[in-house]
Parts: structure tokens; C-alpha cells; sequence
């Protein structure tokens, strides 16, 4: 089981390298889309601004390559943190950007999702996931994950939303479409149940 | 609901780990590596690991040394010490940090601050203020609590706020290693003043200290280095502390972890 790491210069890859490494599967950084061939999964890691990271995609040929690979292809997809948000249509941060179009709907400062709390949010918090959805497999509903962003993804399509967390309002905290996985929390630093969710989407067949 | 975190802070100088009292990092605690291991292996809510000699020694950050202790952390980690440049906060992210902790440059380079929160995000970049009293008043101090800055900590506060900062980690020296209790006043006066988390440190010798710095004081986290290295109190027995005072923690569960 090969997992490709995006790296597209924005994020912390030894994080979820190592915990990939730590659940058997074998990681390789990817630089450039070529590199996704030998890969049976893909992880678009994340951390830092929207506008950026949106840049860097296009520019690198990464966004092309992976709305390809997710049209096409056979590879299950998880996108974290930053990498979640960058599923969405278009995001706010710093002006209007374009984001990969995977999943439906858009991303906002969290304050104007209602949010009346302190921003960002940062620290452990309780996720509550739909019953059936295979990233939270064995995951007694409820559990504390770490989060730490400003921003959310507004899910416009219902169906593709299966966890929120509660922060001032309702936020996503994960989405699933297909063979597309987004946590807008860190799966590799929280804890048994963030391994437990990298371990589901390992487990998560490709077509 | 988002819960308080309880944060070991350790203090990185040279080969080893330090503490002391009002920031004279007296003594040797042991070496950063295998405490990174424990606080690990007990599954803290976050951890602070601090370089404090960097920017005396005009360093910059040690992020092969990081990238070592990344390797066997799996909790959440801010570092911080000698950070100067964009360059230093890219590094020590790839390296293997969560967020970046700020203090000196912010000071002397307040550009730098609102730049590394366009480029990584507001919430990669913690602030760390360090406060001591005087004539009658709190001043905020830099170089590892040697030099006054002359700023006030509560418009210091603000501006860091306004230039994108994602957290303020707020250091009472005075308090600092006394065990005597975080400086409550000092606290409250930055929670009332931003709409960021503030985590208070410096002079926890309780656990009622920490229950007091979030229900009396507004803290959103509480670190901690003295209470943890010199007594037998632990980040599990804070929380068990703040869970009957009625603050939402995390519950640390029993997990084999990678090591």
C-alpha cells in the first residue's frame, strides 16, 4: 500500500508521514503529479492560507492532476486540514480563490459561519460523524479530534457532510464524496482515534 | 465543545532541557529528546518546546534537531526560540512543528509576524509575550526576558492580533518557576483585550492555579514546566482537577502508542 504525500511546499508532511508510516504503508512525497502512477492513495496534506495553497496547485499542475485522477482514476483521495478546504469550489481567505470543485460549497472565515468564539479554533474538540461512514469506522461518535484553522468549508451538498464539530456554531469537520475524504481536523495528531481514521481511509477500497 | 488544552512546556538550552525561576534557567532537567517521549507516551493535549538561547546566540532555529524530536512526537507541537525569518518558520514546519512560536523578532520585525500569518495562516503562528512588572505596572520584555520592549502587554496584545497572530502565549516572569499561581490579573487583562486564545504560563504550582487561570482569567489553555518536572503532578491529574471543576478537557486515553 503506497500513499502519496502531496507536497506542493506548503505543510507539515512528517506528521502524516510518519503516521502513515506507523500504520504499515509505505509514503512517498510527491513533487510532482508523475508521481502519483505508483500510488494506490493520495493525502493533500495542508497547512497555511487558501489563496497560497490554490496558487501553488495550479501552478504546479497538482489541481489539474488531481481533479483527473478523481474523474478517472482509481485512487481514494484525503484531503487534511487546509487539504479539505481545498476539496471546495472556492475560498475566501484573502480574496476570492478557486479550490479543486470536488465537493460542493465554499470556504469562509468561521466567523462569518456564525462562529461568536475566539478564531482561530485551536485544541481538541468532539466530532459527531453520520453512523455509517466508512472514514469513522469503529469510532464511537463524540470523540475529541484537533483542530486548529480559521476557516471552515461551508458543504453545500448535504450528502457529502459526515462529521461536524461544534465551535460558537456547526462546522464541518469531515466530508466524503466518492473516493474523495476531507478532515478539516488532524487525523495524525489526534490521538488513537486520528490513527484510527487513517487506518479507514487506508482500508477504504480503490475502484 | 471545544475543550481546555493542558500544554508541558519545555525549555530547550543547548545539549539539554532547563528550568529555573524568573527565567534563570538555573537547573538542568534532563535532555529534550526522552521527555518529548514521555509527554508523548502519556498523550498530552499539546506540547511547547522552546530554544532559549537562539536568538541570544544569534542563532537560528535547530530544525535538524526538531526534525529528531518530531520523529517520536505524535501530539500536537509548537517551537519556538530564534525564529528570524520566513525561512526559519518553513523550516521548522517542515520539520515537523505545528505552529511556530514568536517572540523576539515579533518586536523588531513586526512586518515579519503579519507576513508568516498571510503566507502559513494565522493559526501556524503563536506569539509568545513574556510580561514582568514594573514601577508599579507590567511591561513586556524581550530576548528571553533581558530587555524591556516598552510596549504594554495588553496594546502589544492587540497589535499582535491585528497583525494575524493566531495565539498569544502569555509569560509572567515574575511568577515564573515560583509555583506561586499564573498572574490572574495579568491574564484577564489580555483575555478581555483579543478574540484569540490566550494560553497562560508561568508560576503554576497547582492544579487549582490551572482551574483558576481558565474560570477566573479567560485562559483557553494552561502550560506548565516547574509543576510538571519538579513535582509528581501530571497533565493527566490537571485535567482530572479541571474536570470536576467543571471544564470540558480532553480525556487521555490509554493507547499503545508509535514510540
Amino acid at each position: 500500500m503506497t500513499v502519496a504525500i502531496v507536497d506542493y511546499g506548503m505543510g507539515n508532511l512528517a506528521s502524516v508521514r510518519r503516521a502513515i508510516e506507523g500504520l504499515g504503508g509505505r509514503v512517498e512525497i510527491a513533487k510532482h503529479p508523475q508521481e502519483l502512477a505508483t500510488a494506490d492513495r493520495v493525502v493533500l496534506p495542508g497547512v497555511g492560507a487558501f489563496g497560497e495553497a490554490s496558487a501553488r496547485l495550479r501552478e504546479s499542475g497538482w489541481a489539474d492532476a488531481l481533479k483527473d485522477e478523481i474523474l478517472l482514476g482509481t485512487k481514494p483521495l484525503l484531503g487534511i486540514c487546509l487539504g479539505m478546504q481545498l476539496l471546495a469550489v472556492e475560498g475566501e481567505e484573502d480574496g476570492v480563490h478557486p479550490g479543486l470543485g470536488l465537493v460542493a460549497g465554499r470556504v469562509c472565515r468561521i466567523d462569518k459561519l456564525g462562529c461568536r468564539l475566539r478564531v482561530p479554533h485551536v485544541g481538541w474538540n468532539a466530532v459527531s460523524h453520520r453512523d455509517d461512514d466508512p472514514l469513522f469506522e469503529s469510532i464511537p461518535t463524540l470523540m475529541d479530534f484537533y483542530f486548529v484553522h480559521s476557516y471552515a468549508f461551508q458543504v453545500d451538498d448535504r450528502d457529502a457532510e459526515v462529521a461536524t464539530v461544534t465551535y460558537g456554531t456547526v462546522l464541518a469537520a469531515a466530508v466524503h464524496k466518492g473516493r474523495v475524504f476531507g478532515t478539516q481536523f488532524h487525523p495524525e495528531k489526534s490521538s488513537r482515534a486520528g490513527r484510527q481514521v487513517l487506518e479507514n481511509f487506508l482500508a477504504y477500497p480503490s475502484c | 465543545m471545544l475543550k481546555v488544552r493542558v500544554i508541558p512546556s519545555l525549555l530547550w538550552k543547548g545539549v539539554g532541557l532547563v528550568k529555573g525561576i524568573g527565567f534563570d534557567s538555573s537547573r538542568r532537567v534532563g535532555s529534550v529528546l526522552p521527555a518529548v517521549k514521555v509527554y508523548n507516551s502519556r498523550d498530552v493535549d499539546e506540547l511547547v518546546l522552546v530554544d532559549i538561547t537562539a536568538t541570544s546566540e544569534a542563532r537560528h532555529p535547530d530544525d535538524a534537531s526538531v526534525s529528531e524530536f518530531a520523529e517520536h512526537c505524535f501530539v500536537p507541537l509548537a517551537v519556538g526560540g530564534g525564529v528570524r525569518e520566513l525561512s526559519d518558520i518553513v523550516r521548522l514546519l517542515r520539520a515537523g512543528a505545528d505552529k511556530v512560536v514568536v517572540n523576539t523578532a515579533a518586536y523588531e520585525l513586526p512586518e515579519l509576524v503579519s507576513q508568516a500569518a498571510r503566507k502559513f495562516g494565522a493559526q501556524c503562528i503563536v506569539a509568545s509575550v513574556d510580561v514582568r512588572t514594573m514601577n508599579g505596572g507590567y511591561t513586556c520584555m524581550s530576548h528571553c526576558g533581558t530587555r524591556d520592549s516598552g510596549r504594554c502587554p495588553v496594546s502589544w496584545a492587540r497589535e499582535l492580533e491585528a497583525r494575524g497572530v493566531g495565539e498569544i502565549l502569555l509569560t509572567s516572569i515574575d511568577r515564573d518557576g515560583t509555583m506561586m499561581g499564573y498572574d490572574l490579573a495579568l491574564i484577564e487583562s489580555v483575555t478581555k483585550a483579543v478574540n484569540i486564545p490566550v494560553i497562560a504560563s508561568g508560576g503554576a504550582g497547582s492544579y487549582q492555579h490551572m482551574v483558576d487561570a481558565v474560570q477566573l482569567a479567560g485562559a483557553s489553555a494552561v502550560a506548565a514546566a516547574s509543576l510538571f518536572h519538579f513535582t509528581e503532578q501530571t497533565p493527566a491529574g490537571a485535567k482530572v482537577a479541571m474536570r470536576a471543576a467543571g471544564i470540558p478537557v480532553r480525556s487521555s486515553l490509554p493507547s499503545a502508542l508509535p514510540s
